[in-house]
Formats: C-alpha cells, structure tokens, sequence
C-alpha cells in the first residue's frame, strides 16, 4: 500500500495558514460573474417552463398554438420535439423506466417540465405560459415511500411494474450467527425527511445550438460530477465531444443540489435548437423550490446484535430511499455512498443490508451536502443512543467500547471501506475535555432538579471523502457489472501554465461554489515555487472543451483538499522540476540543489535569478534549455489514488478515499410549553487529517452545522396526501436566519491521509452528516422519548412532550382529522335556508341557479345530464385564479341529499372538490344544508399558499351555499363564524366576541 | 404619472451618485433595471418574493428590497447598491471586515446584507450582537452559518466608535 | 416570476387616488409599500389591470396623535412608527408588536395601512387593530367616508369590509388608558415569522381582553374572565377558532398555546416577550 509523501515538505510557509480569501475582493464589491451576470450572444432568447400540477397524471394533449401567437413569443419546445431530437437520460440500474427532459407520456410529480416557451424577454415568456393548453388525466399519486413499495400502490413507470426499482441484499460477515448469539437485540424504525440546501442562487442555463457542427455549447452552473457529461450527451442524442459544457467564474452556492440542472442543460439545448437562438433559462426561486432537487427521503428499520456489555456485534439495516418521480443520475447513489462505511466508527463485522430504491410522486431527488450521511447516521446513531437507552448504559461508554481503536488504522471495514487513519479515542477526550462536557452534565442536572427539559445527545461520525466512482455500480449485482465492465477510482486534474513574464496561472477543474479554491490552490502553488500566493491568478471555470477534466471532476464529496489540491500540487512539482533543470542547465549546477522562495529561484550561496527571467526563458530562449525540455511551460497532472478500487464480486467497495473522524455533543433545553428547542452548547471535534487553510475550514464547519440545524429544526419539503407540494416559497421553506444560528465551538485534531497527496481529508460534509442526529439524540434524551421525527418544530416537540387536551365545548367539535391516503383538506360547515328540502333541492338542480350560485362563473354549459362545463373566477381577496372547470351533480337522493363536485385547471394550478349535501327538515319549515366537503388543490397556489388552503377552500366552498341561501331569500345568510359569535357569547355570557 | 402596460416609461435615478437614464414597462422589477438595464449585477435576485434579502438596495438612504419595487417607483431616487461600497478601489471598512472574518463564502448574499449594514450602522453606531442578528434576520446565508458576518459588523462598529472617540479627544485637546 | 402586465399611475393626491379607484374598483390594486402586493404580483397571483401608486402622496403621510387616537395614513411606513419615541406611551402594545413584523428590511418599506388591508390572519397589526377596538376609515369618490370598527373590517382570510372601490385612508388606533396593561407575545418558527400563536393582551381591573392572531381566519379578541374561569374560558376561546394544521404547527398546538400561552400572559408579567 502506497502511504508515501504524507505531509508535503513544506518551504514556502503558506499552506496551513489562515490565508484571506483571494476571491473575497471581487464578491464583495458586487464585481462577482456570475452566471446570470455574463453577456449572452446577440439575439439571446429566454425561455419560461410550464410545469405539471399534478403529481401524477396522464399527458393527454399539449396546444400551444395561442401561446406562439403571442407577442414576442418565439418557439415552444413540446415532447415531441424531445423525442425527435433527443433520448432518454441513462438511469444506474437496470429497470426499463424513461426519463426525458419533458414530461412526454406521463407527468409523475408536481412541477415536471411539460414544455418550454421561449421568447424575447422573459415577461413575455411568462405571460405565454397562461395561453399553452395542457390537458390531462389525473392519476392516484403515491407519496409514502412504503406504500409505493406494495403491490397495491399506483405505478408510476408501468414498463417498470413496480415502484420498486433496485432493490439488494448484502450480507457480509456472519450477521444471523450474530444476531442469534446476541443477548439484547435493539431495534429502532426512523425516518429521514426531504430537505435541500437550497443555494441563494438558482440554476441558470444558455443554451446554444451549433448547427454546422451538429453541437451543443451550453454554459450552466453546474457543479459535476462531470461522469453526468456523457449522461447529458448521451440524452441530447450527440457524440460526448459534440457537448461543450462552461461554467462561469463565480457560482452562488450549490452544496450538491446544481448537480441536478444537468436535466435542464438538456432542455436549453434542445430549446435553442428549437428557436434557432441562444437560449437563456433563469430559473426563480419557485420553480427551484419544487423541482430541482433535494436529498433523499429515507426509511430505515435498523437492529443490533448487542451484549451484555454494550458491545454490539452486528448491524442490519432494512432501508427504502424514496428517490421520488425518477431515477436521476448519480441516484440511487444516496445509498452506496455509504455503503462502505455503514458500521459508522465502529468495529462491526457483522453486517446485514437490504436496500430498496423506491420512486413516488415527488421531485426526483439527488447530490445534497453529506450526501447519504446525514441519512444513515440518522438512523445509525439514534440505533447507538437506543442501546444505550435499553441497556440503562452511559451513551458515551456505549460509544466508547464500540469505537475503532487507534492502532487498527488502516481498516477494512466489513462492508469494504478503507479507514485511512485516525485515533478517535483521542478526538473524544479532546472534546470532552476542551467542550466541557463535565459541566455539561452537571448544567442538565441542575436543570432536571428544577422541573426543567433538559437533554445531552452525542453521535461519532466517520465522514467519507473522494467518492469512489465506481461505488454506484454496488447497486448492481456482481453479474450485472461484469458485463458492463469494472468502475473506479477518481481522477483529479489540475493545470498550471507559465507565462513568457514569468505570470502563473493555475488551473483546476473543481467547479467550486464559494469554496474557495481558488486561494488554496494558490496557497498550494506558492509553497512549492516560493511565490506569493496573491501574485497568482487561478481560473476555476471549466470548459469541457478546451481543459483537461475527468469525469470525477466538479466540486462533490468534499474531495478538494484532499484530492484537487493534491493535484495542484504534483502539477506545480511538475513545474518546478522543470524549472529546476532549467537554471541548473543555466548555471551548469545541480538541479537538486535549486530553491524557489520569495519570487526567486536560487542555490543557496550560489546564483539567484529573479522567479520571471527562469521561467522567461522556456519561452524566448529555448536555445539555453537543457536536452529533452521541449520549451513553453504549462503541465497538467492527473492523479487517482490506487485504493479507489472496483466493487469486487462479494460487494465489498471502498466507497470513498479518506475518511475523517467527528464526534459532536450537544446540550439543548426544551419549553415545556410552546416545545421550543435552545441549544445550551454544542461542540463539534473533527479530525479532517491535514489542514491546509484552518479559516476555510472552520467557514465550512459553521456553514454546514447551520444548514444541518435546519435540518433538525425546520426544513422539510413537505408534500400533501394528494402529491401537492408545500414549501413552494421561501416563507414555507424555512432556513435558519442569524437569530436561530448557534455558534458551535469547533475542536480540531489532525492526523494526516497516508493517501493524499498533502495528507488533507475533506471536512465540508461531517456536520450535515452529524449534527442533525446529535441533536435528535438530545431531545430524544430531555424527553425520554424513541420516535424522534425530523424536523423538530416545535409543534413537534409539544406533541412528544404531550397535549392533554381539554374537550372541545358543545357545538365546538372539529370534525376528524382526515384519513391517510384522502384528500388533503376535509371540512363540514352548514347553512340554513327559509325553504323547503324540496325547493331547495329543485332550485341547486335548476342550471340557471348553478350559475348564479358558482361564485365569479362565467359561463355554464350543459355538457351531459347535470355535467357542466364551466369557465369560472375564484379567489380570496386579491388573489384570483380563472379555472376551465367541470362541475357535477351526482348522488342525487331527492329531497334529501346529493354531491356537488367540481374539477378545473387553471394557470395557477389545479383543483378539484367535491361536496355531501345534506338537506335537513327544520321545524320551523327552513332547511339545514349540512354539507362535508373535500379539497384537492396542486401546483402553484399549494406550493405557495399552503398556509391558507383550508381557510381559502372554506371560504369559496362557502361562497357557494351562501349564494344559494342569498337566492332562495334574497338576504345574504350567516354562516358559521356567525352562529359561532352567538354560541361564544352565550358561553362566556359576554357579547363582545369579534 | 400614467403609464400604459406595454409602454416603456423613461426613468431617471441616481445611482451610486451617477445620474443614470433607461427606460422600462411598468412591471419591470427594480431590481432588473438595475442589473440588465443599468448593468448594476453586484445586485442578486435570489427569490423575487422579498425573503432572502439577496437584491437589498438603499432607496434614498433606506434599505429595501429591490424585487419588491417597481424600476417606475425608482424615477427621481437615489438608489445605492454594493458597488458604491468601495472608494478609488480601496474596499470600505465593512468590506474590509467581511474579508477579515471570512463573513462570505460563494459571495451571493452578501451584497444584499452589506447594504442593509450600512443603514443599520447609521441607525444603530453601537449595536450589540442581539441587534445584529435581529438586523440580519432579513437575508438568508447558506455558505457562513452568520459568525464572520455578526463579528465583521460588530467590529465595524466598534472601529467606528474608537474613531469617533479618538477624533472627539483631538478636538478637545485642540479646545485646550 | 415576473408580474403580468399592468397599467401604472404614480398618483400626487388623494383625490387622484380615489378617482382612480371609483373608475376601476375592482381591477385596481392601491400600491403602498408593496411587501405584500409585490410578491403576489411577482407570483402572478394577482393581476390587475391598474397599480395606482400612492408612495408620494404626501396627504396619506401624517400620523396624528388627535381625539384619544393615533391615526395612521395609507402611505406610513411601519418603520416610521418604530422610530416614533412616544409610541411606547402613545399604542403601547403596537410598539410592543411592531417588531415582530418581518425584518429590519421591510418594515424600512410596508405601510401599516397596507398591512390592514392585506388581512394576513398572522398578521400583527391587524391584531392589534382588533385588541385595541381600533377603527378603520375607508375613504371613496363623493365624499363618503366610513369608520369601521376593526373587529367588523376583517372578513376572513385576506378578505375585508373595504369596497373595491375605497380607500383605507388612515386607521385608528386607541391610545392608551391608565390603569390598562398591555403585553404582547409571538410564537413563530423563525424571526420575523408568520406567527404560529400570536397573542395581544389588555389587562385591567375590569378584565383581560386577549387578541389572538395566526389561529383563526381573522384576529379575533375576546374578552375573559380572571382567577378560575379563566381556564375554561380559554379553553373555549381555543376550540371556538377553529384553529387547522399547516405544515409547521398542528391545530391542537395552536389551541394550546392559547390555552397555556394564553393563561401565563395574562396571569405572569414575565411572559411578554418584547423584542
């Protein structure tokens, strides 16, 4: 095993040091470029997206032919032209389901393209998307991931039969022995829910379309893996070289979620073919919200083999990832990259895992910081802290028997990672030490003698880093991957060129997103050439076309400090090999003895010649060069680290290269009554091997434990029974703003990688992958709770606490919560009418009344017996929709009740209700109308009014039987609030309630 | 003023002390004059529903989000943006400090919260970090988790106040 | 997201503005500060055919301290009453309330009466409106003007007692009374949040009056006995509002924290929370 050059020599002083961001000058005097900020060609077009609002619904017919009789309106990009022009996206396992870039037979979740409308302007776009007439057939969705998983559920890709996709089982070590051996078997089921690190920028795409030679030229800020170049090429039907693909110097923000536009790269190109123009698509905050990405939603039952002493001897794992309405490429990579290290830090080797991929109706899922992490450590740690609970053990002395011990480094876990190295011991008692843990539990004592909620979580995280290419392949079988051929490894890449005056420019394919990059590879360069970092200018756009990358390239799985930044330097060591030869050719010495150090190439006490007149002479004086340098001065080094190898036939992989170490504890009190979480103290120790910038390092450490606090605390993409999305905005999508940010206190040790080429491991994952558990684990601790659910609201957290309610006062009764699987709002009201049931049952069936009573209908048609077609206005305040709608009469039991239904699009979404009339004889001779309705409501106006659905549906269902009553009376009616006002008063004995 | 849907309205508006012209429909957002007609990009668009504070601008002195103005309601102001920040390519002092705590990652919001500190610290010299935070809870940061932001603006702060301080003794001693 | 096309009027006076109004009503929206209209504009949601922009009619600026109110034009902005010093004495549980609504940044920008004319059940101002047994004046064309009680303005969600054709010209808010106590708390998921629970309380010998917004489809305040009907009375007050889950709280969390919120703020000082 190749541990050489842990820890580069280090002459120039600046690796490990706090440098300043060398890219904070143009970002912070507003002169970043940006995608959105870059000039576009001539005649640029901007395209605008319709989108299903249904979950799930058969595409029946697409017309866009007003819509292209619009001003301004250029080109409209329809299914058919995908299908003429372009393939399906390749999928990672084999299962016959197609993925297009439009929706072309099926829309399968709330939001999927249907079609592109190009235009002028993007106002004008915009207001085109209204005039395009989609019509479709709306299917039973599936949103619960283990009831798509039945064979009862609806099917989302027929061809497929089964919602079911992958689905695997490993086994590795003697796992039954183990569990049949045990003396306590822990179990525990948990949930994972969707959320996204959603980046403040969007996605952008210009696409261009170069006929004469048949290509693509297509500038994105996406982020890699650039392996999804050949998936994109391949879906836009051209040879990969016909696909050149930029990135624009500056990107805000990705965290793996721009992985997922390589759908939308497709889509522009083919737009601009289309359109004969570049296209350009900025994607808005909503559209980025409900349909671009987002982790992985995940099921896990977990058990351990556990004895006497705490020690647990075997894990299995039964897990679901709902991977929601298509498998995208890299999924279902939310697995396998954890597959090797799913014992976590401990010594297990006895293993057992099924694995099922399983698709419903959400938005397909993909790339989110700590990626696969922050789900099985969800699941893996609150498993360690359930044994603890059942076996009345200490946590930590739980984690402690069953941690990695120092001397077992390098370690084969037994599903096949390589731990590079580690003393995780040693990290511990640093942080039990430097974070106080002592008063920490002292603080929970005090706190519990005073009646107080108070709970202590810890967890221990392996966080992998340099994803192994080839680990996705594990979701195939051995046989499967023969036949496709081994893949491995991770190649990193990195140019750096020397100009004629000696001007270094450095090049790296990472893709970054305010990582940066660019000041470490420069801090990298300028330790090994002994120039100042700020005299060097790093590029880090990347052009498919013209610079050299591989398809680990882009900026995931935290793999630049440890593999980029090594890259960078065995090309500067490449250079200054040269360089070396060079003077020493020139002072006819040893090129051993060459020093490069404050802008000079030197022999110590010897000649010296300024960095620029060496390198110069590569250039205009290659008749001093020595034999066999050809001249010119730029070098690329490619590197991939020989552990990355292929899965082998009993499913061992080593998924990712290095593998640092955290262990986070946290102290948190809860408000017994509004169920509030403060978080007292947290520590987070991290063990990321080498560092090569600490300020970065802990910049990412805090950035990611406040997304991972979102995650505990408040994100969710949260979707209705009836597959509507409901975090449509970002004041439905709720982040951690500085009020709810916590300062961690971040404790580092560093034992370096052997298998880096600077000793450094990546950090920018762990707390995504710790923290959310860590805090789970606490309150799991301060309530003395086991079904701890993400997020934890605090509505949540009151309801673990316990809601022992008083009953409702007469008359007061909600009406019960509505049944799983139904429809997403369920409510009753009623009103009364001076008439008879008869009359009022012969005027609702009166077409005319119809009209009247159906608030904002403009027109009513007869389309069958008591079936209308109707073109109608709702709304509540200003916000009004017009929906082509159908209404219906059916269930008709006259005089005594009948349903009213009702169905329509429109271009803020779709609706559908339908309502239980029931006609009530009173004694003085008026009707009661009770009447249980039930709401379905999708796309736009779910995604950003979630908030009001059920007061908005009450309302305009309301509209209705007060229009009637209005009718039968010629007086408006009271309805419920107002018989509501008279109960008050006549309880509390005051007439004041307003 | 009337202006018809479809007809561009002239606008003139002072930005960043520049008189500056364009034209726009009235729907036009400010914040789309101001990047694609006035070229003003250091201003991000990062919801257009007023929530993350990327596109914060100040309108006469005041920080306001600029997705939620019309370009039309901009005519006759005075709008500054980030790129007013910086003097003969010396970055100011918050800008300073931002680069100091390491207060930006990908830089995408940080334009937007670099305006309303500049109000803020009109308003309030001497905040305590409760009120920074209150202030910042108008912008979304996905890439610092806030520390380098509240330290850079606290610092800032106090800089000014020692400054001030300082001058303050100079003219008494001047007095003297 | 870019809002429809519409036609726009920077109106210079009142008298503008109501003409504008009485011509188009109902495909009119009034453009104050715009923190609310916009978004929905943006979102398309809402697409008039005119935006009649009232941010330089100087006459809608005023606020008045006159005949036991404060009275607070159209075009004021939130932060202008943030800064108003003699707020804390004037509408004590409005300057309590204020900085609970949104951010730094947009109240630099939303009016008060844009915030009333919104009806956001979550809403702070409003709720207070409503505590406070506040009025609203609606202005239209021929000179009718119409004082509304607060408690009749709010309708429903985002639905009022204002006419397409009128304008909310000022609104009133009734000063302080001696020997009153006024305390205010929020609970939201976040800073400057919609609030989950919102309560407004005024406490005085003669009882408590307890606003509470972000349950019903409206601020609804009612007025409650002290000392061991207490319970029972907010118990009712708490199912009566037919409070529904959302995504971020259940209706059975909303009753409870007007139940147990509710009891502690009126009964613990300490339980105002000011901002």
């Amino acid at each position: 095993m190749s541990t050489h050059q842990a820890g580069a020599r280090v002459e120039g002083g600046h690796l490990g040091q706090r440098q300043l961001r060398l890219e904070d000058t143009a970002l912070l005097r507003g002169l970043g470029r940006y995608a959105d900020d870059l000039a576009t060609p001539p005649g640029t077009l901007h395209a605008a997206i319709v989108r299903s609002p249904h979950a799930h619904a058969r595409l029946l017919a697409v017309d866009a032919s007003r819509a292209l009789a619009l001003k301004g309106v250029r080109a409209v990009l329809t299914g058919e032209d995908v299908k003429r022009w372009a393939n399906p996206f390749p999928v990672g396992v084999r299962a016959p389901m197609e993925h297009w870039c439009l929706a072309v037979d099926k829309v399968r979740y709330v939001g999927e393209p249907v079609c592109v409308v190009i235009a002028e302007d993007r106002y004008l776009a915009e207001d085109a998307l209204d005039a395009v007439r989609v019509e479709y057939e709306p299917l039973k969705p599936v949103i619960d991931p283990e009831k798509a998983a039945t064979e009862e559920a609806p099917v989302l890709h027929e061809a497929v039969g089964s919602n079911v996709v992958n689905e695997r089982h490993f086994n590795y070590g003697d796992p039954d022995k183990a569990f049949n051996e045990a003396v306590h078997r822990v179990s525990i089921k948990v949930h994972y829910p969707r959320n996204s690190c959603t980046p403040i920028e969007c996605y952008v795409v210009l696409g261009q379309y170069l006929p004469a030679s048949g290509s693509y030229d297509i500038l994105s800020n996406f982020q890699g893996p650039y392996a999804l170049h050949s998936v994109m090429a391949r879906a836009l039907d051209v040879s990969s070289n016909r696909l050149r693909l930029r990135t624009p110097p500056d990107s805000g923000g990705s965290f793996g979620i721009k992985q997922g536009v390589l759908t939308y790269v497709v889509l522009m190109g083919l737009a601009a073919r289309k359109a004969g123009a570049p296209v350009k698509w900025v994607e808005d905050r909503l559209e980025h919200l409900q349909a671009s990405s987002s982790a992985t939603n995940r099921v896990a039952d977990m058990e351990a083999a556990v004895d006497v002493d705490g020690r647990v001897t075997a894990l299995r794992y039964d897990q679901i990832d709902d991977c929601g309405g298509y498998l995208r490429a890299p999924e279902p990579a939310t697995f396998y990259r954890m597959h090797g290290n799913l014992t976590g830090a401990y010594d297990i080797r006895n293993l057992a895992v099924r694995n099922r991929v399983v698709l419903t109706n959400k938005l397909p899922s993909g790339l989110n910081r700590g990626f696969g992490g922050g789900q099985m450590y969800f699941a893996l740690e609150r498993l360690m802290h359930q044994v603890s609970r059942q076996l009345g053990l200490d946590p930590l002395e739980v984690m402690r028997r069953n941690l990695l011990p120092a001397d077992a480094f390098p370690y084969r876990t037994a599903s096949g990672a390589l731990l590079d190295s580690g003393d995780y011991g040693a990290t511990v008692d640093l942080a039990l030490r430097d974070g106080g843990f002592s008063e920490l539990l002292q603080r929970r004592d005090q706190a519990r003698a005073e009646g107080r909620l108070y709970g202590i979580g810890l967890c221990a995280v392996v966080e992998p880093s340099i994803s192994n290419m080839g680990y996705i392949t594990t979701a195939l079988t051995p046989e499967q991957r023969r036949k496709s051929g081994p893949k491995n490894g991770a190649v990193s890449t990195a140019t750096i060129g020397i100009d004629p005056l000696g001007g270094i420019t450095v090049h790296v394919s990472s893709t970054p997103q305010g990582q940066g990059h660019q000041t470490v590879a420069a801090q990298v360069v300028a330790e090994v050439l002994g120039v100042a970092p700020k005299d060097i200018m790093v590029n880090v756009e990347l052009d498919t076309g013209k610079d050299a990358w591989s398809i680990a390239s882009g900026n995931y799985s935290s793999r630049f400090s440890g593999a980029v930044a090594g890259a960078v330097y065995k090309a500067a060591l490449k250079v200054r090999e040269r360089l070396a030869n060079i003077a020493a050719t020139m002072w006819n010495l040893d090129a051993d003895q060459v020093r490069f150090a404050d802008g000079k190439v030197f022999i110590e006490d010897g000649p010296s010649l300024g960095f620029h007149r060496v390198a110069g002479t590569a250039h205009w004086s290659p008749a001093l060069l020595p034999e066999n340098e050809p001249g010119g001065l730029r070098e690329t080094a490619f590197w991939t680290p020989p552990q990355l190898e292929a899965p082998d036939d009993d499913d061992h992989i080593n998924s990712s290269l290095c593998h640092g170490f955290i262990f986070d504890f946290c102290g948190l009190e809860i408000d017994r009554i509004t169920g509030e979480i403060h978080i007292d103290r947290y520590v987070t120790s991290h063990d990321a091997g080498r560092l090569l910038n600490p300020m970065l390092v802990d910049g990412q450490i805090r950035g990611g434990f406040t997304q991972a606090l979102g995650i505990a605390l408040m994100e969710e993409f949260a979707y209705g029974e009836d597959g509507s999305f409901l975090s449509g905005t970002l004041a439905d999508y709720l982040l951690p703003t500085a009020p709810e940010a916590v300062e961690p206190l971040i404790l580092h040790t560093e034992t370096p990688s052997p298998f880096t080429p600077l000793g450094a491991k990546g950090v920018g994952e762990g707390n995504n992958m710790s923290t959310p558990v860590c805090i789970a684990n606490a309150v799991a601790d301060a309530l003395g709770r086991d079904d701890i659910q993400l997020p934890l609201t605090p509505s949540r957290v009151r309801a673990l606490i316990g809601i022992d309610e008083p009953e409702a006062p007469e008359g007061l009764e909600p009406l019960a919560a509505p049944k799983a699987g139904g429809p997403a709002l369920q409510a009753r009201d009623s009103v009364e009418v001076p008439a008879s049931p008869q009359t009022v049952y012969d005027t609702v069936l009166d077409p005319e009344t119809l009209r009247a009573i159906i608030p904002g209908c403009h027109a009513l048609e007869l389309e069958g017996e008591n079936q209308y077609r109707a073109d109608v206005t709702v709304g509540v305040g200003m916000i009004k929709a017009r929906f082509a709608a159908r209404v219906r009469l059916s269930d008709l039991d006259p005089p005594h009740s009948l349903r009213l239904s009702g169905s329509g699009d429109s271009p803020m979404g779709s609706a559908s209700g339908s309502a239980h009339v029931t006609l009530v004889a009173l004694d003085n001779g008026h009707t009661r109308l009770d009447y249980v309705y039930e709401v379905d409501v999708g796309g736009k106006i779910a995604a950003v009014g979630g908030r009001m659905l059920q007061s908005a549906s009450k309302i305009i269902i309301g509209q209705v039987f007060n229009r009637l009553a209005q009718r039968l009376t010629g007086q408006p009616s009271g309805g419920l609030w107002q018989r509501l006002r008279t109960l008050l008063a006549r309880l509390l004995g005051k007439g004041d309630a307003s | 003023m009337h202006a018809p849907a479809e007809q561009r309205c002239d606008i003139e508006l002072e930005l960043n002390g520049e008189t500056r012209h364009g034209s726009a429909e009235p729907r036009m957002q400010l914040c789309d004059f101001l990047r694609h007609e006035l070229g003003a990009t250091g201003v991000h668009v990062g919801c257009e529903h007023g929530v993350c504070g990327a596109c914060t601008v100040l309108v006469d002195g005041i920080a306001s989000r600029s997705c939620l103005m019309l370009a039309v309601q901009a005519d006759g102001r005075r709008i500054d943006t980030v790129e007013s920040l910086a003097r003969d390519d010396v970055m100011n002092d918050l800008q300073q400090a931002f680069n100091r705590h390491h207060a930006l990652q990908c830089g995408f919001c940080t334009s937007g919260i670099l305006m309303s500190c500049v109000e803020f610290l009109q308003r309030e010299p001497t905040p305590d970090e409760t009120r920074v935070r209150d202030m910042l809870s108008g912008h979304l940061c996905r890439c610092t988790g806030y520390t380098g932001i509240v330290r850079a603006v606290l610092e800032v702060a106090e800089q000014r106040h020692e400054g001030e301080s300082q001058q303050q003794a100079l003219e008494n001693r001047n007095d003297v | 997201m870019k809002p429809a096309s519409f036609d726009y009027v920077r109106a210079s006076s009142k008298r503008e503005v109501l003409q504008l109004l009485h011509e188009h009503g109902e495909d009119a929206r009034v453009l104050a500060g715009g923190q609310s209209l916009m978004a929905t504009l943006n979102m398309r949601l809402t697409q008039p055919k005119l935006v009649i922009d009232i941010n330089r009619v100087e006459e809608l600026r005023s606020i008045r301290n006159e005949r036991g109110h404060l009275a607070v034009g159209a075009a004021v902005r939130q932060v202008e009453l943030t800064d108003r010093t003699e707020l804390a004495t004037e509408v004590p549980l409005l300057a309590q309330a204020l900085p609970w609504i949104g951010h730094f940044q947009t109240r630099n920008r939303g009016t008060v009466c844009g915030s009333v004319a919104h009806a956001d059940p979550s809403a702070e101002i409003p709720l207070c409106l409503v505590t406070l047994g506040g009025i609203v004046v609606l202005e239209s064309l021929q000179g009718k003007r119409r004082e509304v009680p607060a408690a009749d303005f709010f309708q429903g969600l985002l639905t009022t007692a204002r006419q397409p054709r009128e304008l909310i010209s000022e609104v009133r808010f009734p000063l302080a009374q001696d020997g009153t106590e006024y305390r205010f708390r929020e609970i939201a998921m976040r800073h400057g949040d919609f609030a989950l629970v919102a309560l407004a309380l005024c406490l005085s010998d003669h009882g408590a009056r307890l606003g509470v917004g972000g349950v019903a489809d409206r601020p609804v305040a009612q007025t409650l006995p002290l000392g061991d009907a207490l319970p029972d009375a907010l118990n009712t007050l708490a199912w009566s509002l037919g409070a529904q889950s959302d995504v971020h709280a259940s209706a059975a969390y909303r009753r409870q924290l007007i139940r147990e919120l509710g009891r502690r703020l009126i009964e613990e000082p300490s339980h105002a929370r000011p901002r």
